[in-house]
């Protein structure tokens, strides 16, 4: 299969220009606009399955690699290539295009052309960042990336739109112009754009730190880490559904892919050294952010902040690595730590997402995310709420879902570090369980609180068949994680091999370097 | 050997008789047949461009030729600043015609004065000598002193002209001055003599600084960076929209020009000298623009900051000194012409007959009214802002590399962080159209060329960033040896 046509190009592409022919249709054709918008996304899905089938689990090369020059003076090329990090979180955002087409079905009545338009162009923009080898193609998809979602929390979000998506945008594009004054400096020192050949570059310890900290800037705000993710909630809050499933399915993953692109193999001796930093943010964010989820009172803030403790263990399980490995050579517990981190965002990706449209869900017949709004929703809409405590435990972190898969293998990993580390780690799945379980009795359970609440209609089948799908994804990875964890256990080894090098150019070119 | 050469001057000698010509044509035109004037600047334009592009000079394999006793210099920078000149100009020519017309200003006056003032941009750009680098300013910088004060009933436009005026001829005088300080130290008005001379005159330094200072302050002025700017956003707000349109664009590429010639050709000995002094200009217009931008709620106020902090971004690509840093640094007056004429063929698309669109808040709910060209003017300020993947992310990103090259790389951060604090103001005018009901229902109205031009202009905003490599390619081999 691989080779003979650009499969990578077409994933992105196709999303691109059908979302192009979608905003072109005008305003006026809303239910044309719905239907191409979901022939394209789920075409678009179908064509990335064959990443699944074809994607060669016995090797840590790239593949279906296209390499073509794009500015040939500069060195820059149009290259694409995937690896067994890519290929999950590729599959997760063809995904969640079909489900955001679907979930918006119904619920967006303005502008749905320019609506669905934005989000497939979004679509084609994630699947190039997380397909991009060359470094300038990477930082071309991930901030154009922004302009979609800026439009779309502005556009159709709540009341304090303006300022969130506003907020959002700074923050993001802020952070990531470090990573591009990073990635010229990579480029002016080796001549090279191929991230590929900055994984064998040779840097010095000050430069690798410095490099780290520019990486760090652009992939911390947008994974979010504590103290820079403030943007989170507001942006989750105002987004309408779509976005916010998109924001936290999708776009915190592309931070954490970051790290594994970037910072981990291109400077690995700068992550050792500050890995403490790291490890001491994403344990923060775990149990700080924790407590601040618990006193939330609006249900898409909780979910936010919840989102904003599950990703410290994304970064937590892959700088447990350098932690280990200041206790010996051994390699299992770092790859149980990536590749629970790994787990960990895909299954975050299914959870989080489902959650916010299962606000949405609430959001549509209500008007309101307050959680003092509702009480004994099941009572009247007893299917949905059947989803909803499910995912709710998913996002506690019950055995047998995905969530537990993820937390557990870095809390393993954790302790193979210290213990003090796993000890706080594990806290969440307390915690966790404390804000989503009250969350649940206060809006699922209990006598029905009032008049709405009674007159409320339960799911159609259309929202039964999203939640439903995703339901299957989250118990799928949650009982049977063997072939997500396969696909990726060679990149993982060849990770763990870069990482373990010391990238420090040898004495005699040090002096030269300084 | 024939050192006069009038062949190569054949685009500059046929622009002058072309304006001369609309000139005494004009008067011997019945009003309502105007229209054949603007046909007559675009056909001037259309050969003008024929004409250089079929340059003899470069069938033998050189890369340069020499004219008029070697004060006039033909080379690949020179004729493609020219060739884009004549292109921005004829946008500014459509989207002109609709404002004048609709102003009741159409004039041919605005035509002619267009074309001495591009002919003065011509010889600026294709100087090669100290009195013809004059003589080409002297030239523009008249006719467009004129142009601002076009709308001769309008006390803002007569306030602007007169500010524009004064404030541009104490920079000429500055560099004049300097002019002279430098003939004196080498004793040569020919750049390619200063140059070898300023290399040997080492007791000369001291005079040659002063003369390299004066020199670098009539440039600022005349590139409009700080503090040197007062005047961009008096005359940006006062110029009819129009007019305004014409001096944010082209004029920009042959201070590019003069700016290369004087401090590469001539001082470029002194690079260690003028990289500082850049260095430093660079940093204050690129922190001021994008400050006091924020500040502004008149389209053209904002834009004129914007284009301060621009000229900024553009002295970054002067200080490696390299092929690639001048390269970049055009790469960049290019792209920003085209984007400044289509944001102010976007303020002449908004105005309606006698009002000028110049508030920020004209813009309110242009998606409902106009989605497609809502679309334009997002793509214009996404390419202002430097976001990937438009047009003008590729020149910051070369301006910041050739920063970093040259060592500077504090200064290629502040510079990102200040075009993340100027992009607010950009999506601004994006929350405005996108997220703001609009204040009038009233459709827009335009003539078909004007909205054919218009969104070509927007559409080059995503094309030329998607398609970046062959101009960036072009540029590059305009220095290359």
């Amino acid at each position: 299969m691989e080779g003979n046509w650009p499969l990578l190009s077409l994933l992105i592409w196709l999303p691109i220009i059908g979302g192009c022919i979608v905003a072109a249709l005008g305003s006026q054709r809303a239910a044309q606009s719905r239907l191409l918008a979901l022939i394209v996304s789920g075409l678009t899905f179908v064509l990335s399955l064959d990443l699944f089938t074809a994607f060669k689990r016995d090797t840590a090369q790239m593949q279906f690699v296209e390499n073509q020059p794009w500015i040939e003076n500069f060195n820059i090329n149009y290259f694409l290539g995937v690896d067994g990090f890519s290929v999950p979180l590729i599959l997760l955002t063809t995904f969640f295009g079909v489900l955001v087409v679907l979930s918006a079905w119904e619920s967006i009545r303005n502008r749905v052309n320019q609506y669905m338009a934005a989000f497939l162009i979004m679509e084609g923009l994630m699947v190039g960042v997380f397909s991009a080898l060359d470094g300038f193609l990477f930082y071309v998809f991930f901030e154009a990336m922004l302009i979609p979602m800026f439009l779309v929390i502005g556009m159709w979000g709540g009341p304090r739109r303006v300022y969130a998506t506003i907020k959002f945008f700074l923050y993001t594009f802020l952070g990531s112009v470090f990573m591009l004054i990073g990635l010229i400096y990579l480029y002016v020192q080796s001549g090279s754009w191929s991230i590929m050949d900055w994984h064998a570059y040779p840097l010095t310890l000050n430069v690798q730190t410095w490099l780290f900290l520019g990486f760090l800037a652009a992939f911390s705000v947008k994974i979010p880490m504590w103290p820079v993710h403030t943007w989170l909630p507001d942006a989750h809050v105002e987004a309408p559904t779509g976005g916010s499933v998109i924001l936290a399915a999708i776009m915190l993953k592309i931070g954490g892919y970051g790290f594994i692109r970037f910072s981990l193999p291109i400077t690995p001796d700068a992550s050792m050294t500050l890995d403490w930093l790291i490890i001491l943010l994403s344990l923060i964010a775990v149990v700080y952010i924790g407590f601040v989820a618990l006193v939330q009172q609006d249900m898409k803030k909780l979910i936010a902040y919840s989102s904003i403790s599950h990703m410290g263990f994304v970064t937590l399980g892959l700088f447990i690595a350098f932690a280990i490995f200041q206790h010996g050579p051994d390699t299992k517990g770092a790859a149980l730590g990536i590749e629970g981190a790994m787990v960990q965002m895909v299954s975050h990706g299914f959870i989080s997402g489902a959650l916010f449209l299962c606000v949405g869900v609430l959001y549509d017949r209500m008007h309101s995310r307050m959680i003092h709004d509702y009480g004994g929703v099941a009572n009247t809409m007893p299917w949905f709420a059947m989803f909803a405590v499910f995912f709710f435990m998913a996002n506690a972190g019950l055995p047998g879902t995905s969530g537990f898969v993820g937390e557990f293998m870095v809390i393993l990993a954790a302790f193979q570090a210290n213990f003090w580390y796993a000890f706080l780690a594990a806290i969440t799945l307390i915690l966790g369980a404390a804000y989503s379980l009250w969350l649940v009795k206060r809006v699922i359970f209990g006598e029905v609180d009032n008049k709405e609440v009674a007159e409320l209609q339960d799911i159609n089948w259309r929202e039964a068949l999203i939640l439903g799908v995703l339901a299957v994804a989250v118990l799928l990875v949650g009982l049977w994680p063997a072939p997500l964890v396969d696909l990726m256990h060679s990149s993982v080894a060849e990770l763990l091999v870069h990482i373990n090098q010391s990238k420090l150019p040898v004495a005699g070119a040090a002096a030269a370097g300084l | 050997m024939d050192k006069m050469n009038f062949l190569l001057a054949a685009p500059e000698i046929w622009v002058l008789c072309m304006a001369c010509f609309i000139l005494v044509f004009d008067l011997f035109l019945r009003p309502e047949r105007k229209g054949i004037i603007h046909m007559l600047a675009m056909l001037t334009l259309i050969f003008a461009a024929i004409i250089t592009l079929r340059a003899d000079y470069t069938n033998s394999g050189e890369v340069m030729a020499l004219a008029f006793n070697d004060a006039f210099i033909r080379d690949r920078m020179g004729d493609l600043l020219k060739l884009f000149s004549y292109l921005v100009l004829g946008f500014v020519f459509v989207y002109a015609k609709f404002y004048l017309r609709q102003f009741s200003m159409f004039r041919a006056d605005f035509y002619t004065l267009a074309l001495f003032a591009l002919l003065g941009i011509m010889l600026l750009i294709s100087a090669n000598n100290l009195v013809m680098i004059y003589l080409g300013l002297e030239l523009s910088a008249l006719s467009s002193y004129a142009l601002v004060a076009y709308d001769r009933d309008s006390n803002r436009g007569s306030e602007a002209a007169m500010k524009y005026f004064v404030l541009g001829s104490m920079a000429s005088g500055m560099l004049l001055y300097g002019m002279s300080m430098i003939y004196g130290a080498t004793g040569s008005l020919d750049l390619a003599a200063i140059s070898a001379a300023a290399g040997e005159a080492d007791d000369m330094r001291l005079i040659l600084g002063f003369g390299l200072a004066f020199l670098v302050v009539g440039l600022a002025f005349k590139l409009g960076v700080v503090p040197f700017h007062m005047w961009i956003p008096d005359v940006y707000h006062g110029a009819p929209a129009g007019v305004t349109l014409f001096i944010s664009s082209v004029p920009k590429m042959a201070a590019f020009a003069m700016a290369f010639r004087l401090l590469q050709t001539g001082l470029g000995d002194l690079h260690a000298d003028w990289q500082q002094m850049l260095a430093v200009l660079a940093l204050l217009s690129i922190v001021l623009g994008n400050l006091a931008a924020i500040a502004q709620s008149n389209i053209k106020r904002m834009l004129a900051y914007s284009t301060i902090s621009h000229m900024g971004f553009i002295l970054l690509g002067f200080l490696p000194g390299t092929a690639v840093g001048y390269s970049s640094a055009m790469y960049y007056v290019i792209v920003y012409s085209l984007m400044s004429a289509a944001a102010f063929g976007m303020v002449i698309l908004l105005s309606t007959r006698g009002v000028e669109a110049e508030k920020l808040d004209d813009f309110r709910g242009l998606n409902q009214r106009n989605s497609w060209f809502a679309a334009v003017m997002a793509m214009i300020m996404f390419s202002m802002a430097g976001i990937p993947v438009f047009v003008g992310f590729f020149a910051k990103w070369l301006v910041i590399q050739a920063a970093i090259e040259a060592g500077l790389s504090w200064l290629a951060i502040v510079a990102v962080v200040f075009s993340v604090i100027g992009a607010f103001y950009y999506l601004r005018v994006i929350k405005l159209m996108y997220f703001d009901e609009p204040q009038t229902e009233a459709a827009i109205a335009a003539p078909v060329d004007f909205r054919a031009v218009l969104s070509l202009n927007g559409v080059l905003m995503l094309g030329l960033g998607i398609f970046s490599s062959s101009l960036i390619a072009i540029c590059v081999r305009a220095f290359a040896a």
